[in-house]
This record gives structure tokens, C-alpha cells and sequence, in this order.
């Protein structure tokens, strides 16, 4: 028998009378204020929500807050100006160079500030973690409740790797002090459109 | 990695020798066992979620066969290769035969605690292949030849001054360097090398989807990321347990795992994986090792409901004072200690006894693992194999003996209460176990029985007077 043939053999023998799987698991959660909610989390897990009212203030937000630094790179055609590195390579290794991504988010999450990025909106799945410092933009009317609206909302095999992004990587391994950027993004805004 | 085998017991002694340090273990575990309670108080429905996650996992070990076979179909229709190990060496050997099919000798690899039961990087080392474990609490237990001591943060029995030291010396930070961002930002720069030269990465898996044949990997660092999205190469490793039927039970899991954890609303990253991208192979590896004579236990099966969430560690009163080295065992705390006798009875006898058996454990289980009550089963299990120690064994019986009748249990009392008030030097004294870690308590003047007779007698009296 081979090593498949026998584990599903002994499971078969071993598992349990069969028990039916019918309830629902979906639960509602009530927040007055998505998007307040929302920023307060994001807050909580490290990162920054920027209520902004158009791509050109996103614009001015990154001059700002990120003078002179330079490679730059955005999925976002209407924040294309503030790019100065192409993500159109073919090897994802050259993304290590890059100091700020700018990438669409699918929608969030109040209850964990997660926000859902596919293949949809990652030309190379390494982007949102090899970039030193992450941006994302959504819509506010793209926020959900929590964890059992998003699984409504995504198909998460439509793409081949998505993945749900909440706060800048942070690691806690030494003595349990937190440190924000452990090997991805050091930092994390969200701009929120209207 | 010693494989010596010193008892838990035995093994907590030592641990317990720098009383500052325990005291630290203690308060910083427990310290994360209230940030799980404050972030769980802010769902109301927690525990129809905990419900949730139970039954969905019950209909999961019901329904194993069919959910795996539906898993496998789906997988390799997306693209991914699927693999079955039945032991540990099927599971090293099936690794080595990829990672050298790809002409390499180097691999890095985040956290996977199925690795650590299966000794993997023991096995590629002496292969020649040179593993590096990407988590950075495992990166730092991997660098001290240590075993990391629990299975979410596996550097907590080490103080930043330990850190720094193993830094200085790996690494070449300054020496004396205690600040945890320092050390962090050394070992960033380190790794990030790492991540940008392997062609074979290797992860765990938190959930397998049999709905879509894709699976979801948790980390907070980005570290698993960071390793297979910049490699040739993505070996995925779980045991078949975790397995769930729909992408709609993430909704439950994903909600309670973080908060369970470490009190966190979710990782920082939940990663879900359907198929390779342009260019890249991907494999998982479906692992026996023991789990299906654990599914045939109807005690004990339940244990296989467990989605490694370490909340059991961090509540545990016993974990927390014993630190997990003591528990010789991959997975160790309450959890590990009734999954490990499964695997090698003889040699994790103790582990079931290391335990008050207070239930907290059963209390902060995100899926319901009935884990007091597994180890209480185990005890008599272990008892009834002959896995117990001669002296523990004649120590119950007699026990059993003085309890079983009054007479003679009021006479022993009386003898003890005499030898302890006259000749302490009798009890207190090494021979006694019990005496090693506590002073003896005062003699009372009478026992319970005595003392409730009397005042019963008083009573009566009192009762009939004002009568």
C-alpha cells in the first residue's frame, strides 16, 4: 500500500460516525461608525488611516510625509506621478530595492483592520511585504463588518494568492516587547477615499 | 537538540532554580493570557464562535477521508503537487528528495511546528542541507542549538540580555546590545539576505480549504511571505487535522486564532495560497505520523481539533512555572502533553501528570479541546500500561488504603499531627517530597472530624436550651 492508500485506509477505519455540519457560523457585528472602527484598529495593530477626499490629496500626503525618498512604486494609475521605479520586471527580486509601495486594497475589515489584497491588485505577491514602507488605498463604502462578511465578499481562490494585510509586520520574540517591521513593511498607511 | 530525557518534574526543578527569572515566565505569559481575555470581551458572541469552531472541527474528524480526498483533488487541479508522509522519515525524505531535484543545498523555512515534531532540520543537517528558520524567536532558538520552548513565541524562556549575547556572536551586533529593536533590525537585515538568496522555501499550514484546494499561513513578521514569494519553490507541510471543509469556516478560525494567541483581532498577514505563481513549483505534505491512531481513540481524539493556538500555554499555572523545555517535546503545555503520549508513550508518561488539572486550559480552548479531562484519562491510561513509577504507583495505592478507611485515617492523622508537632525532623526533611518546596504548616490542635463533633455536640446543646 502506498503511503497515501494507507492514511486514508486507517482514517477511514479510525474517523468518527459521520455528524452532520448544518448551522450557520455567521455572525453580525454592529459598529455605529464602519470607518471609525476601522481606524481604531488600525491603530491598535500599528498602522495609520488618512481620511482623504481625492487621489491629489493622496498625492500631497505622500510628498509630504515621504520627501525624498526615492523608489517609489504604485499599482494606482492616477498616483502614477509620484512612481519612480517600474514594477513591470519579471524577476521579483529587483522589488528589493523599493522603499514605498502604493497598492489598491479589495475592501476591509472594521473588526481587525484587515484589508484584502489578490492578484487583482499585486502585479508580484512579494510587493506588499518586500517594500519597507506599505500604502494602501480603499473606498470607504468598502469596508465590511468583520471576518464572516469578508468570506461573503471574496472568493479567495479566484486568484491564485491573496491575503489579508492588517497593521506594519511586527514581531514581539524578544522579551515580548513589540517591535513594529519585522521583515515586512515597517509601516503601514491606509488612505481612504470617498 | 539533546534528545536526554529528563522528566518534566525533574527538568522544572531546574528551571525553578533562578526565581527571579520564573517570576518573569510567569507574570509576561500571564501577561498575554490578559490580553487574550481583553480582546475576546470585545465579541459578545465568543462563545457561540468557540461553539462554532468545535463543531465545525467535529464534522472535520467525522468526515476526514472525504474532506482530504475532495483537498487533494482540488490542489492538484490548481496546480499543486500533494504528497502523503505516514511517519516522520517519509515527511524528512520527501523534503530532501525536492530540495535536492532542485539542485540545492540551502532552505529557509517560517514556522512549522509539524517540522519541529518530524526533527527535519536534524535530518537536512546531516544530509548537508543548511536550513534557516525565518520567525525570529525560532531564528534565535536555532542560533543557541535550541528547541524552541513554546509553539507562538518560541524565545520566551530567553531574556533580551540572552538575545543580545547569541547576537553578538552570530551576528556581530555590540556587545552588551540588550534593545529589542536593535537586535530586531540585525536580525531584519540578516534574514532579509536570506529570504533574497534560497530557492526553496518551506511553511506550515494553519487551515487547508477541501472547498478550493488552497491552504492559509498566519504570521505576524511577513516572514513566510517574505520566503516563498521570492523562491522557485514553496513546500508546504501539515498534518491532515488541519483541514477544513469551506473558505467560509475562516471567517470562524481567523477570528479566533489571533485573539486566542496572543490577543491580537488577526495576524498581521493571513496568507491564503491556491496555486503557484508563473513560473514557481508548489508541493504540500499530508502527515500521518501518529494521527490516525489518535483519530481511533475516542478519549482522545479530540486533541486533533487543535488549531495551535498556545492560549492553553499562557493560562496554564503549571506551563508558566515550568517553562516549555521542561516538557521534551515539540508541542509542549497542556496540549502537547496530551498529544505526545499518543505518539511514545513510555517516553512522555509524565507529561499527563504535569498538571493541577484546574480545567483552565478547557476554558480558554478556542475549539472546545476537553483538555483537563484528556490528561486525567491519559493518567489512568499510563497508570493501567505500566507507564508509571513504582513509587508514584505505591504512593496511591497506599493513599488509597488510608483513605478507604475511616479508622485507620484517623489514627494516621493523629500520628502525623504527634510526629509533626514532636519530632518535626521527621517530615521535615529531604526524604519528603513534599517538604522540598514548601515549609510544613503549623500543627492544628485538633482535626476537622474532631473540631465538627465538638462544636456539633455544643450546638446541640445550645439548640436544646434555647428550646
Amino acid at each position: 500500500m502506498s503511503a497515501r492508500e494507507q492514511i486514508l485506509f486507517n482514517i477511514k477505519n479510525n474517523q468518527p460516525d459521520y455528524q452532520e455540519l448544518n448551522a450557520n457560523f455567521k455572525f453580525e457585528s454592529v459598529y455605529e461608525n464602519l470607518y471609525e472602527k476601522f481606524s481604531e484598529i488600525l491603530n491598535f495593530v500599528g498602522g495609520k488611516a488618512l481620511e482623504v477626499s481625492s487621489y491629489q490629496e493622496i498625492k500631497d500626503d505622500v510628498r509630504e510625509h515621504y520627501q525624498g525618498v526615492t523608489n517609489i512604486a504604485t499599482t494606482i494609475e492616477e498616483l502614477s506621478a509620484l512612481a519612480d521605479f517600474s514594477l513591470n520586471i519579471s524577476d521579483p527580486h529587483e522589488l528589493e530595492m523599493l522603499n514605498l509601495a502604493i497598492i489598491k486594497g479589495d475592501f476591509a475589515v472594521a473588526e481587525n483592520a484587515a484589508i484584502w489584497v489578490s492578484e487583482k491588485q499585486l502585479p508580484h505577491r512579494a510587493l506588499p511585504m518586500i517594500t519597507q514602507y506599505l500604502a494602501i488605498v480603499i473606498h470607504k463604502s468598502d469596508i465590511v463588518t468583520n471576518m464572516h462578511s469578508a468570506y461573503e465578499r471574496v472568493k479567495i481562490d479566484e486568484t491564485g494568492f491573496g491575503t489579508f494585510i492588517s497593521g506594519p509586520s511586527k514581531t514581539a520574540d524578544i522579551e515580548q516587547s513589540l517591535v513594529i517591521g519585522a521583515h515586512g513593511a515597517r509601516g503601514l498607511v491606509v488612505y481612504v477615499l470617498p | 537538540m539533546s534528545s536526554i530525557k529528563i522528566d518534566h518534574a525533574t527538568a522544572s526543578v531546574e528551571f525553578n532554580k533562578d526565581e527571579a527569572h520564573v517570576n518573569w515566565h510567569d507574570e509576561t505569559l500571564w501577561f498575554v493570557r490578559s490580553k487574550r481575555d481583553k480582546a475576546v470581551f470585545q465579541i459578545p458572541e465568543w462563545e457561540q464562535l468557540r461553539e462554532a469552531g468545535s463543531q465545525i472541527k467535529n464534522h472535520v474528524l467525522s468526515n476526514m477521508h472525504d474532506l482530504l480526498l475532495e483537498f487533494e483533488e482540488k490542489a492538484t487541479a490548481n496546480g499543486i503537487t500533494v504528497h502523503w508522509a505516514t511517519d516522520a522519515q517519509e515527511h524528512n525524505e520527501i523534503i530532501y528528495s525536492i530540495i535536492k531535484n532542485e539542485g540545492v543545498n540551502r532552505m529557509v523555512k517560517s514556522k512549522s511546528m509539524l517540522t519541529e515534531e518530524c526533527h527535519l532540520n536534524d535530518f537536512l543537517k546531516e544530509k548537508g542541507v543548511e536550513v534557516i528558520d525565518s520567525d525570529l524567536g525560532e531564528r534565535i532558538v536555532q542560533m543557541r542549538n535550541e528547541s524552541p520552548s513554546h509553539i507562538v513565541l518560541p524565545a520566551i524562556h530567553l531574556k533580551r540580555s540572552d538575545v543580545g549575547e547569541t547576537f553578538h556572536k552570530h551576528l556581530g551586533t555590540e556587545k552588551g546590545a540588550t534593545d529589542p529593536q536593535y537586535l530586531t533590525e540585525a536580525a531584519r537585515q540578516h534574514l532579509r539576505d536570506t529570504f533574497l538568496t534560497r530557492k526553496v522555501a518551506l511553511t506550515g499550514v494553519n487551515f487547508a480549504i477541501a472547498e478550493t484546494g488552497g491552504f492559509v499561513v498566519c504570521t505576524n513578521e511577513g516572514n513566510a511571505d517574505m520566503g516563498v514569494h521570492l523562491a522557485d519553490v514553496h513546500i508546504a507541510c501539515m498534518g491532515f487535522e488541519k483541514i477544513i471543509p469551506k473558505a467560509e469556516h475562516l471567517g470562524v478560525f481567523l477570528r479566533l486564532l489571533a485573539r486566542s494567541a496572543t490577543g491580537q483581532p488577526i495576524t498581521t498577514f493571513s496568507s491564503h495560497f491556491h496555486k503557484p505563481r508563473e513560473g514557481q513549483k508548489m508541493h504540500i505534505i499530508i502527515v500521518d505520523n501518529g494521527r490516525t491512531k489518535q483519530l481511533g481513540r475516542p478519549d482522545f481524539r479530540n486533541s486533533l481539533k487543535c488549531i495551535r493556538c498556545a492560549a492553553c500555554f499562557n493560562t496554564c499555572p503549571v506551563y508558566r512555572r515550568s517553562g516549555g523545555h521542561s516538557y521534551h517535546t515539540a508541542i509542549a503545555g497542556p496540549i502537547g502533553s496530551i498529544l505526545a503520549p499518543n505518539l511514545d508513550m513510555a517516553q512522555n508518561a509524565d507529561l499527563p501528570f504535569a498538571s493541577t488539572l484546574c480545567g483552565s486550559c478547557s476554558n480558554v480552548c478556542p475549539v472546545k479541546i476537553d483538555i483537563h479531562e484528556q490528561l486525567y484519562k491519559w493518567r489512568q491510561v499510563l497508570v493501567k500500561e505500566g507507564h508509571v513509577p513504582t513509587f508514584k504507583k505505591l504512593g496511591i495505592q497506599s493513599m488509597a488504603g488510608v483513605l478507604s478507611s475511616p479508622s485507620f485515617f484517623r489514627m494516621a492523622g493523629k500520628l502525623g499531627r504527634f510526629l509533626m508537632k514532636n519530632t518535626p525532623f521527621v517530615v521535615n526533611n529531604k526524604l519528603n517530597v513534599w517538604y522540598q518546596q514548601r515549609e510544613m504548616p503549623d500543627v492544628p490542635k485538633e482535626s476537622f472530624r474532631e473540631w465538627y463533633v465538638l462544636r456539633g455536640e455544643k450546638i446541640n446543646e445550645e439548640e436544646k436550651k434555647a428550646l
